[in-house]
């Protein structure tokens, strides 16, 4: 069934592609099926799930390398399909009247669909390695998305960057989650948080596993990616930042933590990264005045959050992070698609452009900002009170160093208030937050019912989860449970004047004085912004990646024959004699004169081979390379090998032929010869190789301490090969194998020289065209 | 039109057929004999080669009737064909049998699969000459009419 899940996902991408003439709006319909079926099968199955039991599948691949496809979803697992089905069904209910039946809307509606399978994929995988190929396939259909407008440059520089950071993180990972399953003996996640390894390897391992998770979930300093990732059409950007591909690496981090949070560097590794990456986002997010750009600062802010309370790995603080996972996944979709419906209707999300939204239909518009922007802030009674409380409770009853953790914490919330609130007043009031502008966009038309309901649906859920937190107390709980059997959660608006609640209102009051600084504090952050930004340091990286490779290459591949043949001739010469000294193999010289009528062979052969390197003219060379060779042949009759003998007769004759083939192109003689150094050089070079090929063809020839195969191959020639002639049952039979890979590369060479040739021609003139220019004339 | 030499022109043409003819005796016989479809396929490129030398590239091209590059290609297939074919038997790849029938005049006639496999070799070989001489040897004729 959970194949099916995902095979939904992938059959509703390929329909909406195949049938894209004639979908029109309703390609957002088909793509949402995949969603859709995981939101049913949840439903069915809500009653296992809740028990702590997990639905597992799986699919034997590799049978003899224990490779298999393992599925399993538990009551965590179930929480992601939650966020990720639910917000997709609305992220595709919206998109369909954010971007319509536009020219790209179906190739965006399939990589939606593909983007929601893969990111359910991450989820539901039990198997590393099956959970890393979901996590590239994320990687990749982000990377299709966020350049959906292939012809604007800016949108196809911020997919390349994307797919640059969270692939290369995504192969540190790789290689972490091999090491891990090599020290654990077992690439199932579920067993390998039950039984963790430890060590320095496996520490190496985690380090390893968290550059992937920190890369996909855009932390410092990998973050500079995610907020050039808004070029994407504002759906795709709600559903990234809400509940797909960023939440991959919260969700690892999520699953790794309680079994090795206390492993190594882990913690103070991952909560130093996620504190830094939760304040610099909320610091960086009072700046813009691109309101999707204040979004997505704010994402990577609240994305460092959710990596300190997993992080961490105590019971109390997974809990926290649970409900946080939810909560924000509500708000941030949420307020995504009011800036995409803003964007929409008035063409602008620029503050300093932003015209007042009045009118009956705004309203509708203005409450869902307040309310998920409220949430964000933690104000009660909403769902990101609910998840606040429980970060802060946790912390404040934790061990000494969680107080510094908290400090953190709360610095990061207040500017998480100062940010949202700029949001607020920036959509409700822009004039307040970007004083005076110039040029305004008209006001606009208030949007369509059906554009506004997603969003309308998340609001109301905010507020409901802030409500009536009974309603995900046991859902959250599960999760957690299912994270850390030590878990448990208990959600409530009211937990009596407590230190949370006096901490919450500390938060709300001075992020509330933050905002109403904000001048101050604008012109504080200017004067001391550092030099450095995210994306200036991807830039030279990138910039001295392609200038070193071009350096390197220019060093390695210089375009001289003779040195290229010379370091492979020398190369092939030291291994060679390195190998010969070091070990006992030298079996002595063999006979000079083995009979005699090898003499006047081998006289032809050096007189042959010599006279070709004196030779002047190229077709004398040729012609007597070609006598080395047919000496060759001649040398094999007398060993007794007519098999080789016909086939060195045979290839020598083409030889010669496709070497005059060649030499027609050719100058008659060889161009001046190199006198002094240049030739001594290729003398010595040539004399080291020839004596070095020597010896080793002596040594290996007289070295032979084991039966020699040919032997028993001799044996099976006939009962098993059917044929008398050794030679050709071997190439056809028992070393057939061989004869296949051996003839296929003859074809690709084949195609390789006519392709060669048919590169290196000159476009053939017309005949008449000759006859005009008379090009022909002077040849 | 380059200059023929009416003695290369007139040996070559006596050669050729007995060459062609030994090529493919070398192919079926080189299961028990010396021989094999490698060493017949350069018997046979190199008896293209010699029409080559002696008339010319469109007469070399003219000793097979189909496009250079379809020998490799038929080849490969039949090799490929032979080495995939036991499976469908549930044998190794590569399992080699003898048919054997009984034709009314020739008798007892044995074919082993292996020879359909020397077969693919002997075309990629000859293929592949032909294709060398196609790609190489056409701007030498173009030049060698030009002077």
């Amino acid at each position: 069934m959970l194949f099916a899940l995902l095979g939904a996902h992938a059959a509703s991408a390929a329909a909406v592609l195949a049938a894209r003439r004639r979908l029109g709006r309703a390609a957002w319909v088909v793509g949402a099926l995949g969603p859709a079926a995981v939101l049913a099968w949840l439903a069915a199955n809500a009653g296992r799930l809740a028990d702590g039991e997990a639905v597992e599948a799986r699919a034997e691949w590799i049978g003899g390398l224990d490779l298999a496809l393992d599925l399993r979803v538990d009551a965590f697992a179930a929480l992601m399909l939650v966020l990720v089905a639910g917000i997709g069904v609305l992220v595709f209910a919206y998109a369909r009247s954010y971007l319509g039946p536009a020219p790209r809307a179906a190739r965006a509606a399939a990589l939606l669909a593909l983007f929601a399978g893969a990111m359910t994929g991450v989820v539901v995988a039990d198997n590393v390695l099956v959970l890393y190929v979901a996590w590239e396939l994320t990687s990749v259909t982000s990377y299709l998305l966020i350049g959906l407008d292939d012809e604007d440059a800016g949108a196809r520089a911020a997919a390349q960057h994307a797919l640059l950071v969270t692939a290369l993180g995504g192969l540190a990972m790789l290689a972490g989650l091999v090491l891990l399953g090599q020290q654990a003996g077992t690439f199932r996640l579920g067993e390998l948080v039950a039984a963790p390894p430890s060590g320095t390897v496996t520490v190496a391992a985690l380090v390893l596993v968290l550059v992937g998770a920190f890369t996909k979930s855009a932390q410092y300093p990998f973050h500079s990616w995610l907020p050039g990732a808004m070029v994407a059409p504002t759906p795709v950007s709600a559903y990234l930042h809400a509940a797909a591909m960023v939440k991959a690496g919260v969700y690892l981090v999520a699953r790794l933590a309680p079994a090795f949070a206390d492993v190594g560097v882990w913690r103070p590794l991952v909560v130093t990264v996620g504190l830094v990456t939760m304040v610099a986002g909320g610091l960086r997010a009072l700046r813009p005045f691109d309101l999707k750009q204040l979004l997505a600062f704010g994402t990577i802010s609240q994305l460092g959050f959710l990596v300190v309370l997993f992080g961490i790995g105590r019971p109390e603080a997974t809990v926290a992070g649970c409900a946080l996972l939810l909560a924000h996944g509500l708000f941030k979709a949420a307020l995504f698609m009011v800036v995409g419906i803003v964007d929409h209707e008035t063409g602008t999300r620029d503050v300093r452009r932003l015209p007042a939204l009045a009118g009956r239909g705004w309203r509708t518009v203005r409450a869902v900002a307040v309310a998920s922007a409220a949430s964000m802030a933690a104000v009660p009674p909403l769902a990101g009170f609910v998840a606040k409380e429980e970060a802060y409770g946790a912390l404040v009853d934790g061990p000494g160093g969680d107080r510094l953790v908290l400090a953190g914490i709360v610095a990061g919330s207040v500017l998480t208030v100062a940010y949202s609130l700029r949001f607020v007043v920036a959509l409700l009031r822009p004039g307040a937050v970007a004083g005076a502008a110039g040029s305004r966009a008209p006001a606009a038309h208030a949007p369509p019912g059906a554009f506004v309901a997603p969003a309308v649906v998340l609001a109301a859920a905010t507020v409901v989860l802030g409500v009536a937190p009974a309603v995900w107390s046991g859902l959250v709980d599960h999760a957690a449970h299912a994270l850390d059997g030590r878990a448990h959660a208990h959600l409530s608006l009211w937990h009596g004047p407590s230190v949370p609640l006096l901490l919450s209102a500390a938060t709300l009051a001075a992020g509330a004085a933050l905002f109403a600084a904000r001048r101050p504090v604008a012109a504080l952050q200017a004067a001391t912004a550092p030099p450095v930004s995210g994306t200036r340091v991807y830039d030279a990286a990138v910039r001295g990646l392609l200038r070193g490779a071009a350096r390197l290459t220019a060093v390695v591949q210089p375009g001289s024959l003779p040195l290229y043949a010379g370091v492979i001739l020398l190369t092939a010469a030291v291994a060679t004699t390195v190998a010969l000294v070091s070990g006992p193999w030298w079996p002595g010289w063999p006979d000079a004169v083995g009979r005699t009528a090898h003499v006047p062979v081998a006289a032809l052969l050096v007189v042959g081979a010599v006279a070709s390197t004196v030779a002047r003219r190229r077709f004398a060379a040729v012609m007597l390379l070609g006598v080395v060779g047919y000496a060759m042949a001649v040398l094999f009759v007398v060993q007794g090998a007519p098999d080789l003998a016909l086939t060195q007769f045979g290839v020598e004759t083409l030889f010669v032929v496709v070497f005059l083939l060649v030499l027609r192109q050719l100058p008659d003689r060889f161009e001046h010869r190199r006198t002094g150094a240049g030739r001594l050089v290729r003398l010595a070079v040539s004399a080291v190789v020839g004596v070095f090929v020597m010896v080793a063809a002596v040594a290996a020839a007289g070295s032979r301490t084991a039966e020699p195969v040919s032997r028993a191959m001799s044996e099976q020639a006939w009962p098993e090969g059917h044929g008398r002639n050794v030679v050709n049952v071997i190439l056809v039979d028992i070393r057939g194998f061989d004869t296949l890979g051996e003839i296929t590369v003859l074809v690709a060479a084949a195609i390789g020289i006519v392709a060669l040739a048919r590169a290196g021609r000159r476009p053939r003139p017309r005949a008449r065209d000759r006859a005009l220019t008379g090009e022909e004339v002077g040849s | 039109m380059r200059l023929r030499s009416v003695i290369l022109d007139t040996t070559v043409r006596l050669v050729f057929d007995a060459a062609l003819v030994l090529s493919v005796y070398m192919l079926f016989a080189g299961h028990n004999q010396p021989g094999g479809g490698f060493v017949g396929g350069l018997v046979a490129g190199a008896a293209i080669g010699l029409r080559y030398v002696a008339g010319g590239l469109d007469e070399a091209l003219a000793v097979v009737p189909v496009r250079p590059s379809l020998l490799p290609a038929v080849g490969l297939a039949l090799a490929v064909g032979t080495a995939l074919w036991p499976l469908a038997g549930d044998e190794p790849p590569l399992d080699h049998r003898v048919l054997e029938w009984h034709l009314p005049v020739l008798g007892e006639v044995a074919l082993a699969t292996a020879t359909i496999f020397d077969a693919g070799v002997y075309l990629i070989v000859v293929g592949l000459v032909l294709m060398v001489l196609d790609g190489l040897g056409r701007e030498g004729d173009e030049e060698a009419e030009g002077g």
